[in-house]
């Protein structure tokens, strides 16, 4: 545009560099995005070249060894497993196997891989990251040849369906995940069954009923400030109450149905609980949001036809608002799967092999289990623990999943 | 309530009433009736107290603005304002349109339904459900359509929709809060015309802005106007002709004809 407006006296029209600084911000915003991404790229890649790889192992007892009349291991009839498990274990650990769950009732493969795990003994001798795997795979073999000439290469995915299926095992190779998968679950549960009504009741109340007054204000900044206070706070609330001073109760004693001589109360009610009260400020502040995000000219409509308060909030507040607070709610129980530092507090077990079953079971959580894979030692535990960061993230992915779903189904009511 | 109906002339009547937000005295000294079956405006500049009220007469103000009254309301020969009066039947049996068409949202069928449902209503829910549309001068442009959302309809299809909400539970004085503000002069026609149909059977109270609105659809009209401590006051209640041709007050002469306000 050419200049033909005159200047104005007490204006300085730098168009030019007001935009020069508009860029300028533009591009530092695109930088944090870019920043925020390589972030979120380099952690989803660093688990996932833990969670593939090759991997050497050897074997206590040589396959080829337990060939009967030529018939190799791999194409052995069920019985003939059962009978070389006979021979070559004792008797009492053969009969112990026999009372876990008899042989003729177990499938061909799980006797297979009992042969694999009690007589052959894969042992891991060396593990490497999917990188290395892929680009060095002649070093590797070099390696290999030159440090255990008996080990045999294999790549791997650590993240298989055994890997899900499979319980707690102190042999990385058939260690699982399902133990830990199903405590998270079981854990998760009584979060909700805790947190969703107490925390959308204590929402209403807030919003459409509590008169704005000292106390009210009061308790409104209480739970503002809760939402902020640190996990392990919560984990030792839930120490002390749950598990300590509610022990009868969360151990399942009260309801005798379990054994009051080793009961205690580190079960899956206690972490569940105390997980519902790290996220119950959450969740009412959530849906105090959705609440008060539903339009007065809605409630006003409602009590212009004679609606009692109660109608208004059941017919026209809480379905409005219902998206918000489930969206709310799910995202506060992705955060609650995640918790570690308070599961360590009230006393999840980390290493246990049998599965949750009852309120009253003794438990393992998934972060609990990368987090005490990730402190061994040994490589291969890590990538076991890569692995498990892969199923816990899926989990968080589908839930904020079935948020969005929800969200979009509920306000398609009408 | 369990007034007897008393059928007199005056459905409600105001009583040196005044309307306080917390200390503040928004309405004050206020002294008007309303007849049976007649249209009722209520007049003024913006803020002196109109809407303020017209909610005073359904207990709508106290839900949201907590507001408390001196003097009295009296619907039915009974004060509105005395302790075992509940105020839901008050807005059961006054209902209320408001400025801005606030339908629920959910179906034109179940705008209309809802109302009379949680009233107990036990009769033909279709049949209510048409007699409120057609009433409202509605039925005829949604009949095919009763299952879509009330949302979808235009502005002044939306306020008619309130309006056959509010009939359909039956209620005895319709406060019309400037039903037709935010449509169309052609919108605002149909609104106008429908209050002259509605009039057989229902008192009407409305505020409005439009003084062309309140000359030609009212049969009453009171003037407010604001004084000298900030509360609005009616200076002036009378027919409407009256209210337009020969005002008493000099107040309300230079605001009907455009010299303020």
């Amino acid at each position: 545009m050419k200049a033909n407006r005159l200047a104005v006296e007490g204006f300085i029209n730098d168009v030019k560099g007001r935009n020069r600084a508009g860029v300028i911000w533009h591009l530092i915003f695109q930088a944090s995005t870019i920043v925020g991404i390589i972030a979120l790229v380099a952690l989803l890649l660093n688990i996932i070249n833990g969670a593939f790889g090759y991997v050497a192992f050897e074997a206590r007892v040589d396959p080829a060894s337990l060939a009967l009349d030529g018939l190799p291991l791999e194409d052995q009839s069920k019985e003939q497993l059962i009978a070389l498990l006979q021979s070559n274990l004792s008797s009492g650990a053969f009969s112990k196997l026999e009372r876990e769950q008899p042989f003729d009732k177990r499938s061909r493969e799980k006797l297979y891989q009992q042969v694999a795990e009690r007589i052959i003994k894969y042992k891991v001798v060396k593990v490497w990251d999917l990188w290395p795997s892929l680009t060095q795979v002649a070093q590797i073999r070099a390696t290999l040849a030159q440090e255990y000439p008996n080990a045999q290469l294999k790549f791997v995915s650590w993240l298989t369906n055994d890997f899900i299926t499979r319980p707690q095992s102190s042999e990385p190779l058939t260690a699982g995940a399902r133990t830990a998968i199903l405590g998270s679950l079981w854990t998760i549960l009584f979060t909700i069954l805790l947190a969703f009504p107490i925390g959308v009741g204590a929402a209403i109340y807030l919003e459409e009923y509590a008169s704005d007054n000292w106390l009210n204000r009061l308790i409104q900044t209480n739970i503002n400030n809760l939402a902020g206070v640190p996990s392990i706070v919560y984990g030792i609330l839930g120490l002390a109450i749950f598990v300590r001073s509610l022990e009868r109760l969360t151990s399942g004693a009260v309801f005798g149905l379990v054994d009051p001589t080793t009961a205690n109360g580190r079960t899956v009610l206690s972490a569940g609980l105390t997980l519902g009260l790290l996220v119950l400020p959450i969740i009412i502040i959530n849906a105090q949001e959705a609440i008060r995000a539903v339009p007065q000219s809605l409630r006003k409509a409602s009590y212009g036809v004679g609606a009692t308060k109660w109608q208004t909030v059941w017919s026209h507040v809480l379905p409005n608002a219902m998206p918000g607070i489930l969206t709310g709610t799910i995202l506060a129980v992705s955060r609650a799967i995640g918790e570690t530092a308070p599961m360590v507090v009230v006393g999840a077990s980390t290493a246990i092999s049998f599965d949750p079953s009852s309120p009253f079971s003794k438990f393992t959580t998934l972060p609990i289990q990368i987090y005490q894979w990730t402190s061994r030692p040994q490589a291969e535990f890590r990538s076991l623990a890569a692995a498990a960061i892969l199923v816990l993230l899926v989990m968080l992915l589908s839930l904020n999943a079935s948020a969005i779903f929800l969200r979009n189904r509920f306000s398609r009511r009408w | 309530m369990t007034t007897p109906e008393t059928n007199g002339k005056y459905v409600l009547e105001a009583h040196n009433l005044s309307i306080f937000y917390g200390s503040f005295k928004a309405v004050t000294g206020v002294n008007m009736s309303v007849e049976r079956n007649k249209i009722t405006a209520i007049i003024g500049p913006s803020g002196c107290g109109k809407s303020t009220l017209l909610r005073s007469f359904n207990r709508m103000n106290e839900l949201f603005a907590g507001t408390r009254i001196e003097g009295g309301i009296i619907f039915e020969g009974q004060n509105l304002y005395t302790p075992e009066i509940d105020p839901v039947e008050v807005r059961y049996r006054i209902g209320m349109v408001f400025q801005k068409a606030n339908p629920f949202p959910k179906s034109i069928y179940e705008n209309i339904a809802w109302g009379a449902r949680i009233h107990g209503y036990k009769g033909n829910m279709d049949e209510l459900v048409e007699s409120s549309l057609r009433q409202a001068a509605l039925w005829d442009e949604v009949k095919d359509k009763l299952k879509q959302s009330g949302l979808a309809l235009s502005g002044g299809q939306q306020q008619r929709l309130c309006i056959a909400r509010a009939l359909a539970v039956q209620p005895e004085v319709i406060l019309m809060d400037e039903p037709a503000s935010a449509l169309d002069p052609i919108a605002t026609l149909k609104i106008e015309e429908l209050m002259q149909e509605l009039k057989q059977n229902y008192t009407i109270v409305i505020v409005t802005h439009n003084m062309q609105q309140a000359a030609r659809a009212s049969d009453y009209t009171a003037m407010m106007m604001i004084d000298d401590n900030r509360a609005g006051t009616v200076i002036e209640f009378n027919e409407t002709n009256v209210i337009f041709t020969r005002p008493s007050d000099k107040r309300t002469e230079d605001y009907v004809t455009g010299r303020f306000g």
